[in-house]
């Protein structure tokens, strides 16, 4: 199968906080692939390089060197971003707006007409259930709802790639179980998801491949049950033990 | 030009949601009509002063509407983050920029001409007299000056994060402009060099502001200003606006956002 997310020896600095310091290097050479159709876990510890990573995927940050494509064009150019949805980890959204409001603005910004428009909000929010609340402002709906509004405003465009930042994060185990549910269905209509989790249980329940990114660097990817199997552990083993943690001795 | 008109949209409907325009108006609609329904001994000169002070509190009103809309618009989309969902759409940075600018200028002028509705209507009722074509004139070129004014805050913020200071800056560099901008060639004339050549340099680089003043026309009920000269008027606005506009396109295309 065609891989529609790619990225080629991507290699990415900051500059030091204080004067004279050296670099930090967020990325080094990092080589990714994830297919049509799957559901891709992007794990690692935090500063590992997972939000650097999407980052230049999204054209938010310049890599040093190598390059990034999503379904074969560079990141660089906005329309590499035509054809994804993207829901960052915490809720970025315009608060003074409903929800509704919300999808219209960003339906907007893809050109999408006004008729078929209102029938992608209907959907969207039934299928976020945030139906009921469709008029309310955003600033009144709980750490859930604006979860599943992001999750909606992802989907407006009917995206065949979609990056999710911690989509679960902060969320309570009702709202972990729906945002799960949805990347379930959205995998059933063939959609790609890559996403990055801490979560290893949800990682190895939905996920198809994962890949584990440490300082940096990619130091493991493949299928759940090949790595399981092969360290003879579970998820969460495997990446304590790839990542290299060395349990203490409590005193 | 599709996505610009999204984010202009957007923008006017954030301010017409904050409670800051509403007490902005309500102030200036309260002064404007105890000043202008205010006939004192029958004396035109106190009127027109009247006139003019309802017309400066509409220019300042429409000022600080122009600039703290515009100069919160960047740094406060970066604070929120509500940047990354949108950069994350097949959006540009110049679309962003295009798109705040337009929604900025647009709200400014839609708040413009609520003003200039109100104050007409408390004047013409007075007086008896519509000079409705004046008033238009002196609405249109209030309104391409504060293009350059949308334009000039854009610009500051995306050079300063901090929108207070872009905000001050503004206002003193286009007070600053209308008090003085005019009077730089005949200071120029008086000093030594090099600062009269600095002085010469600065009255031709600077938008005269001061040109767009014409409040007069409102006030004593002067002849229309000749078309081409408002057509000029109208050019001069939009090669400055123009101008700081694509400065901002610089300065914000290749600044790093990290979500």
């Amino acid at each position: 199968m065609d891989a529609i997310l790619r990225t080629e020896n991507l290699r990415v600095e900051f500059r030091a906080r204080e004067r004279g310091g050296a670099p930090k290097l967020a990325l080094k050479n990092l080589n990714l692939s994830v297919r049509a159709g799957e559901i891709f876990g992007f794990l690692g510890p935090n500063g590992a390089g997972k939000t650097t990573t999407m980052n230049v995927l999204l054209g938010f940050v310049t890599p040093r060197s190598g390059n990034a494509f999503l379904f074969g064009v560079n990141v660089r150019e906005p329309i590499a971003r035509q054809r994804i949805g993207y829901l960052p980890e915490l809720t970025y959204y315009y608060k003074f707006l409903t929800a509704e409001e919300l999808l219209r603005f960003y339906a907007r910004v893809f050109g999408i007409p006004p008729a078929e428009t209102e029938r992608r909000i209907d959907r969207l929010l039934k299928l976020v259930e945030l139906d009921p609340a469709r008029k309310q402002l955003i600033k009144t709906y709980s750490k859930g709802m604006q979860q599943r509004a992001g999750l909606a405003q992802a989907l407006i465009n009917n995206p065949d790639l979609l990056i999710l930042d911690e989509p679960t994060s902060g969320l309570d185990p009702l709202g972990r179980m729906k945002v799960r549910e949805i990347i379930q269905r959205l995998k059933d209509d063939g959609k790609t998801v890559f996403f990055s989790s801490h979560e290893l249980g949800e990682v190895e329940t939905v996920c198809d491949r994962v890949g584990i990114i440490n300082q940096g660097e990619l130091i493991a990817e493949g299928r759940v049950a090949d790595l399981t199997r092969e360290h003879h552990a579970n998820l969460e083993q495997v990446f304590l033990k790839l990542i290299g943690y060395q349990p203490q001795a409590v005193a | 030009m599709n996505t610009s008109f999204a984010l202009a949209r957007v923008v006017i409907q954030e301010l017409y949601r904050r409670k800051d325009f509403y007490v902005l108006f309500v102030l200036t609609a309260v002064i404007t009509v105890v000043l202008g329904s205010a006939n004192v001994f029958n004396d035109d000169k106190i009127v027109r002063y009247l006139k003019e002070i309802c017309l400066l509190l509409i220019w300042v009103s429409s000022l600080v509407i122009a600039i703290t809309t515009t100069a919160r618009q960047i740094p406060a989309e970066r604070e929120s983050r509500t940047i990354f969902p949108l950069l994350a759409k097949p959006v540009t940075r110049g679309h962003v920029i295009a798109g705040k600018a337009l929604g900025c200028w647009l709200a400014t002028g839609l708040a413009l001409v609520v003003f200039y509705v109100f104050f007409a209507l408390v004047t013409c009722l007075r007086e008896g007299q519509w000079p409705i074509a004046q008033y238009f004139q002196a609405l249109w070129l209030q309104w391409m000056m504060l293009a350059v004014v949308v334009g000039m805050a854009t610009l500051g913020s995306v050079v300063f994060s901090a929108t207070s200071s872009n905000a001050t800056i503004c206002f003193v560099v286009v007070v600053g402009i209308l008090l003085v901008g005019g009077h730089l060639n005949t200071v120029a004339m008086q000093q030594p060099e090099p600062a009269s050549s600095l002085l010469y340099t600065l009255y031709f680089a600077i938008p005269h502001l001061e040109f767009y003043d014409v409040r007069d026309l409102v006030i004593h009920n002067q002849k229309l200003i000749g078309g081409l000269d408002c057509l000029l008027a109208t050019l001069y606005a939009a090669v400055y606006t123009a101008f700081f506009l694509v400065a901002a396109w610089l300065v914000f295309r290749r600044k790093p956002l990290s979500a």
